[in-house]
């Protein structure tokens, strides 16, 4: 009975099945809200957290920065211009609206009246008014041999790089022959009048002063117009090579333009232009330049480009190692998880600048200053990585999911990287973000100290440009805040992002900001 | 608790021992320098070579020295920048200015840094919250060189208050002095101040939430007098350990400040050593700076003990 009972139910033919509910109604609650993945869930959060999204947007910026700014530039770091170092931030277009920003100024203290005429007379002359503004005038009356003498003194606002002027150079005949056809070509004038030392009190060093002077200190005598009274060479007899362009106002022909040196001509030469005629364009120094006379735009583009590219490269190479390390440590724990923290332990109590030297020393003729600098930072970089892998696999090794796992069959290979490792993904990429600015303030304190020096490869660096601004502090302080302010505002940013990151991802504070 | 004590300091030998032991090695692997034939000098550093076992296995080398170190308290001699000078006794005229600098940077900090961490918790989620935990944020990120550059332009060229540099003489209890190291005080104290007011703000935050405080109240203390008696005393025990560890922690995160201000301390002599390739000074600094971070972990998890019975028990980790 039983047994055909059985036979009887293991071949029930299919269409005596009946749908047992198919119209009835579910009385099961629908979810009403849209499903949320965790990464999906984490991106809200962070959205709502208004700073770093700003900070976000910010390292966005200064990423672009870095990418561009090199190329904009039209200087490398080989450009070292002597004259213009040390000078403010130029750039002519905007200078010459007189707003008072990108002016090359500079402010010089207690100029008196030699001073103020010298400059008045480069702007004379070479149509470039260095005299932005005066910012303050102290008139002093004093008795000079029973008369009563006016003597000024001046706080002024100048442009650095039309105070330059006019400055000696020698050239061949042939490069004397090329400016000619530039000027002729162009109408920027590039050679100006000679001046022999004789007529200006025998003074060699300075090639701005064109006008008649009463003592070697260049204080000028002026016609009863208060002009400056014009005492350029007219003898024939020490020209060095015929001259056949651009002539200065007021000149009948009878100026020569050059003197003859041995195998050359030496020449008055009005530096702004000649740069022009040597470079290709104005100089346009953004964010003007340090003591060797290098762009500081290009300068920091360069500079930050090495240390985002190499915070990076570390964070990605740090994450690999301390991820398999710390899973093994986590994973296994016990005896293996002992011996492997005290390695982490010992490592980590070296301090960095000694293993950054000792590699530097040992390393940099073998593999290089970057490749020695870059296995300082994985010999001691990961173990943060590790310690934070090491909690997060403590934490989810002996959850139901992972017994599942093994009893299903899994190899341990399997269980670390394929079940646990992604559940602890979010928490360590993004301190990952956090590493970064870690980094960059290292690889920025070493190579301000001069410990590294990533000249060679990199061109310069953040802390390179701020140990260099820092020695004109005085002169040019804008040699050290732009690398400086570019440099706070990465660390401050990332910062905060990474900050904010990790709250978003950080599950347990869910719901505490609502 | 001995126990734990005794345990955590032998494990900080060890540690310290192996670390020496790298580094020597590595050191000693190196060249010495090269010394000028005709300065007097030069027989009696070959001499000390000679008896320190240059020339012999690196591990005899290592015996030698510690064995110099714990009999003599003999570094070795400084072959390139203070050229035939103890190490050690170098070591200890440089010693104070970098104390004294830390030890001002550290009354400075906790002072400002716990009261602002204070007023943030207390008014938690208003403006002065939030603009104390903006500029605290800030602090923090940015490191401390770049205020050194702030202070330097500012307070001590453009508005003439402080000196450049910071003196060079021994007196250091002078006014003259004080003065000359304000500059450096403060560019280090901004990060430091930043990590008190965070540290005492967090903890604060979550003690005045907690039971017993609404017990306090409700027995009848003002919110005055529960917030002193009570919750301060259970946030110090988080801020106090720091202060052990921020003071030790700070002396080697001074490098860049006394290059800057020319503070004649440790950190500069040890720049200077790496930069000048004076191995013998190198050396010494680097098992000075190794024993810092050390002294400065093992200070706070054992004050942390002290402090609080309950972490007592969980020793056993």
């Amino acid at each position: 009975m039983n047994k055909n009972q059985n036979v009887e139910y293991e071949r029930i033919p299919a269409e005596k099945f009946e749908f047992a509910q198919l119209d009835a109604k579910l009385h099961d609650q629908k979810f009403e809200t849209k499903n949320r993945s965790y990464f999906a869930d984490a991106l809200l959060r962070f959205k709502k957290n208004k700073s770093s999204v700003a900070a976000a947007y910010i390292i966005g910026f200064l990423i672009l920065f870095s990418i561009f700014a090199p190329i904009i530039s039209p200087y490398t770091m080989k450009d070292r211009d002597t004259v213009y170092t040390n000078s403010p931030p130029f750039i002519e277009s905007i200078a010459e609206m007189g707003i008072g920003i990108f002016d090359g100024a500079v402010v010089h203290e207690s100029q008196n009246d030699t001073q103020y005429n010298f400059w008045r007379g480069i702007g004379e002359e070479t149509g470039m008014n260095p005299l932005i503004r005066i910012l303050d005038t102290t008139t002093t009356v004093s008795m000079y041999r029973g008369q009563e003498k006016e003597s000024h003194s001046y706080r002024l606002e100048t442009n650095k790089y039309y105070e330059t002027g006019i400055v000696y150079r020698v050239f061949s005949y042939d490069e004397f022959e090329k400016i000619q056809q530039y000027q002729n070509e162009t109408g920027i004038q590039i050679i100006y009048p000679y001046v022999e030392p004789s007529a200006i009190e025998g003074l060699t060093d300075n090639p701005n002063i064109w006008y008649q002077i009463s003592d070697t200190k260049g204080t000028p005598v002026l016609d009863e117009n208060g002009d400056f009274i014009p005492v350029y060479s007219t003898n024939k007899a020490i020209e060095g090579a015929e001259y056949n362009s651009l002539r200065i106002e007021g000149d009948d022909g009878s100026y020569i333009y050059s003197a003859r040196r041995s195998g050359a001509v030496q020449c008055r030469v009005c530096y702004y232009n000649y740069y022009i005629y040597l470079n290709g364009h104005e100089p346009m120094y953004v964010f003007g330049t340090n003591s060797l006379g290098q762009d500081l735009f290009a300068g920091i583009g360069i500079g930050s480009r090495f240390s985002l590219i190499f915070a990076v490269v570390v964070s990605a190479i740090n994450l690999t190692i301390g991820a398999i390390y710390g899973a093994i440590q986590g994973y296994y724990g016990g005896k293996i998880d002992l011996i492997m923290d005290r390695i982490s332990d010992i490592l980590s109590a070296v301090p960095f600048i000694v293993v950054a030297t000792l590699f530097q020393l040992h390393l940099a003729q073998k593999v290089g200053t970057v490749g020695s600098f870059l296995f300082a930072f994985m010999l001691t970089g990961w173990i943060s990585m590790a310690a934070l892998t090491r909690k997060q696999f403590y934490r989810f090794k002996n959850q139901e999911f992972v017994y599942a796992a093994r009893t299903l069959g899994a190899s341990d290979k399997r269980l670390m990287f394929k079940h646990i490792f992604p559940n602890s993904l979010g928490t360590i990429v993004t301190s990952c973000a956090l590493i970064i600015p870690s980094v960059i303030n290292t690889e920025t304190t070493l190579t301000y100290l001069g410990i590294v020096n990533l000249m060679d490869l990199a061109g310069t660096s953040i802390g390179t440009l701020l140990s260099q601004g820092q020695t004109s502090m005085t002169t040019s302080p804008h040699a050290m805040f732009f690398p400086a302010l570019y440099f706070a505002l990465l660390l401050i940013s990332f910062n905060l992002f990474g900050n904010g990151l990790r709250d978003a991802f950080n599950p347990s504070t869910r719901g505490m900001e609502d | 608790m001995v126990k734990y004590v005794i345990k955590r300091i032998a494990l900080m030998l060890v540690t310290l021992f192996i670390i020496t032991l790298m580094c020597f090695v590595l050191i000693r692997m190196l060249p010495p320098a090269e010394l000028p034939i005709e300065d007097p000098h030069s027989v009696v550093i070959e001499a000390r070579r000679e008896a320190a076992g240059y020339n012999k296995p690196y591990l005899v080398q290592f015996g030698i020295f510690l064995k110099d170190i714990f009999t003599e308290w003999n570094w070795g001699v400084s072959d390139v920048l203070y050229f035939g000078q103890d190490v050690s006794n170098i070591f200890m005229t440089r010693l104070p200015a970098t104390v004294f600098v830390n030890l001002y940077s550290i009354l400075f900090s906790i002072p400002i840094g716990i009261v602002l961490g204070i007023i943030a918790a207390l008014r938690k989620n208003t403006w002065v919250d939030h603009t104390i935990s903006t500029l605290t944020m800030v602090c923090i990120s940015v490191p401390s060189f770049v205020y050194a550059f702030l202070i330097q332009y500012f307070l001590s060229y453009k508005l003439g208050w402080f000196p450049f540099l910071m003196n060079s003489g021994t007196n250091y209890f002078s006014w003259g002095m004080f003065v000359s190291m304000l500059p450096a005080v403060m560019s280090l104290s901004f990060s430091v101040i930043a990590g008190f007011t965070r540290t005492t703000r967090a903890e604060l935050t979550e003690v005045l939430t907690s039971e017993f405080m609404l017990l306090a109240r409700t027995k009848g203390l003002t919110k005055t007098q529960a917030t002193i008696r009570h919750a301060l005393k259970n946030c110090m025990v988080v801020v106090v350990p720091n202060i052990f560890s921020q003071f030790i922690g700070i002396m080697s995160g001074s490098l860049i400040i006394e290059k800057i201000f020319a503070v004649p301390g440790v950190g500069n002599l040890y720049i200077n050593s790496i930069n000048g390739r004076d191995y013998p000074m190198f050396m010494m600094l680097t098992v000075f700076y190794t024993t810092i971070g050390l002294l400065a972990n093992i200070i706070v998890d054992i004050s942390y003990g002290f402090i609080d019975p309950r972490i007592r028990m969980g020793s056993k980790k």
